[in-house]
């Protein structure tokens, strides 16, 4: 038994208050998520879990609390600032540019860290880019578009990912492939925070369970948990 | 003959410049979303610069070629940080109103100044002359703008379509915020690119003043038929844009050879046609 080292802080989310023009989105989100940690925020659809990413990244239209990324307090400072704290932003639309070709797609955004990953050793993790790589992003498949999005951070150097439904309507193949590179990544030592509809797949790999409700956190269950507290969270999700 | 390659090269030269005015609103529009009413004033302006940096510095046209459309440009990203940025988050309407006032405002600034009548800018030395075709007689100068601009907006369309900043312009058409989600300095991309955009638009003032008068309404007069240009193209398209911006100048000159009385509305006529079949344009992706 080795000693583990003491959690490192590497988001902290306070008192998050998240608006799109008039409509109050969030209200007062409060979580925190360590230094090689995998968490997720899991609730109903329109609960806020993909507002509380974008609120993290600035994109939404006001937002008042606080996001402390790696120390930085980030409310006040633009999106691209912001995401250059080493942040990798996977939507839930996956955000495929159509009009660049998948290399180009995959090449495009600018380092955000260093000890990123080769464009070689992305295609080896990801096969079937490689095949694709001049096509147009918007020839590709859902699951290729899917890949392409979670490869083009892993090539900037981000340590924290933020990762929007990367399993929706996909086929289960391909949800077996992300759950691997969700893992190998977690192993590497990536923090990552999932928003998931798909319990199975997020229960296997999360560290900690956020449950998001009318866009605050209502609670949390850390994964060994979770077992016993089934009932009580099929109430909150309403499987 | 001699009256028809007459017509096409004048349709070519107007071509030209519609294709590099169209090409800078084309670029504007798609990743500023501003529909860029100043586009005419910015010509003229570049216009001004050259026949005033002649007139009163004694600058030449080499160096103008340059110095003008820098110039130019360099108004553009002032205008941009400081005025026409803080209308991003409203409606389209505001930012076309606001640059529709700008027009207004840098017109009515030179005529006051330099009064309505045209003042005329030399041709330069080295392009004096012309050569005799055989079936044309062909000036220099007007050689020297067909080609420079195709030069230009080949260089353009290459540094879009293919190189790196090239595709941050392109994702950035697509989806500024997401862009900038991924670390990409989506407000300065912006103010570059309109600087960019209007010092087209100057390079094609400086190229247009020895061949027209430099006038305060020089530029509002073209850019009516270059708004027609850009939706007959596509709005935001590049290629679009050059293509569509010389197939235009052409038929126009093609129009004055056999129907004279319709050169002025042959290109309100297509874009009529156009807009009726593809309403996103020729090259224009529906959205």
């Amino acid at each position: 038994m080795s000693a583990n080292p003491p959690p490192v802080e590497f988001l902290r989310v306070t008192d998050l208050h998240a608006f799109y023009g008039e409509s109050h989105i969030l209200h007062g989100m409060d979580f925190r998520v360590n230094r090689g940690e995998v968490v997720t925020l899991l609730g109903r659809n329109g609960s806020g879990r993909t507002t509380t990413l974008k609120a993290i990244l600035g994109l939404v239209g006001k937002r008042t609390g606080s996001v402390m990324v790696n120390g930085r307090e980030t409310v006040g400072m633009p999106p691209h600032k912001i995401v250059q704290l080493g942040i990798g932003y996977c939507p839930e639309e996956r955000g495929i540019f159509a009009s660049l070709s998948a290399e180009e797609n995959l090449t495009l955004l600018p380092p955000v860290g260093s000890g990123g990953m080769s464009v070689d050793e992305l295609y080896a993790m990801f096969p079937n880019l490689k095949e694709r790589r001049k096509s147009p992003g918007s020839r590709l498949s859902g699951g290729e578009q899917q890949m392409l999005a979670m490869a083009r951070i892993l090539r900037v150097g981000a340590r924290l990912l933020l990762l929007d439904e990367i399993t929706e309507g996909l086929a289960p193949v391909i949800v077996q492939a992300l759950g691997r590179a969700v893992r190998t990544l977690k192993e590497k030592g990536f923090t990552v925070v999932l928003v998931e509809q798909n319990f199975r797949f997020a229960s296997k790999l999360a560290d900690r369970h956020y449950v998001v409700e009318h866009g605050r956190i209502v609670d949390t269950f850390a994964h060994d948990e979770l077992e016993r507290s089934m009932d009580k969270l099929q109430s909150y999700l309403g499987v | 003959m001699q009256a028809l390659f007459g017509q096409l090269l004048v349709g070519l030269i107007n071509g030209s410049f519609y294709a590099l005015l169209s090409l800078g609103l084309s670029i504007i529009f798609g990743l500023v979303n501003v529909v860029n009413f100043a586009h005419g004033a910015m010509y003229m302006t570049g216009a001004f610069f050259a026949w005033i940096g002649l007139s009163s510095l004694g600058i030449g046209y080499w160096p103008t070629l340059l110095l003008s459309p820098l110039a130019v440009g360099l108004l553009g990203v002032v205008v941009e940080r400081t005025m026409l940025r803080r209308l991003y988050q409203l409606d389209n309407l505001y930012g076309l109103l606001f640059t529709f006032g700008l027009t207004l405002i840098v017109e009515g600034l030179f005529h006051h100044q330099y009064g309505n009548s045209g003042n005329s800018f030399p041709v330069p030395e080295a392009l004096q002359g012309g050569s005799n075709l055989g079936f044309m007689y062909l000036p220099r100068y007007r050689a020297w703008v067909v080609l420079v601009s195709l030069a230009v907006c080949f260089a353009s369309w290459f540094f879009i379509e293919r190189t790196k900043l090239g595709a941050y312009l392109r994702a950035g058409t697509e989806n500024p915020r997401l862009l900038q989600a991924f670390g990409v300095n989506v407000p300065l991309m912006m103010t570059l690119t309109f600087g960019f955009g209007v010092a087209l638009a100057g390079f094609a003032g400086v190229m247009a003043a020895p061949i027209y008068q430099v006038t305060p309404s020089m530029g509002s007069g073209l850019i009516i038929v270059v708004f027609a240009v850009v939706v007959i193209g596509g709005m935001g398209s590049i290629l679009g844009s050059i293509v569509t911006g010389i197939g235009l100048g052409l038929v126009e000159g093609l129009t004055k050879y056999l129907y004279p009385q319709a050169a002025a509305t042959v290109v309100f006529a297509i874009m009529a046609v156009v807009l009726l079949i593809r309403p996103a344009g020729l090259f224009g992706r529906e959205k």
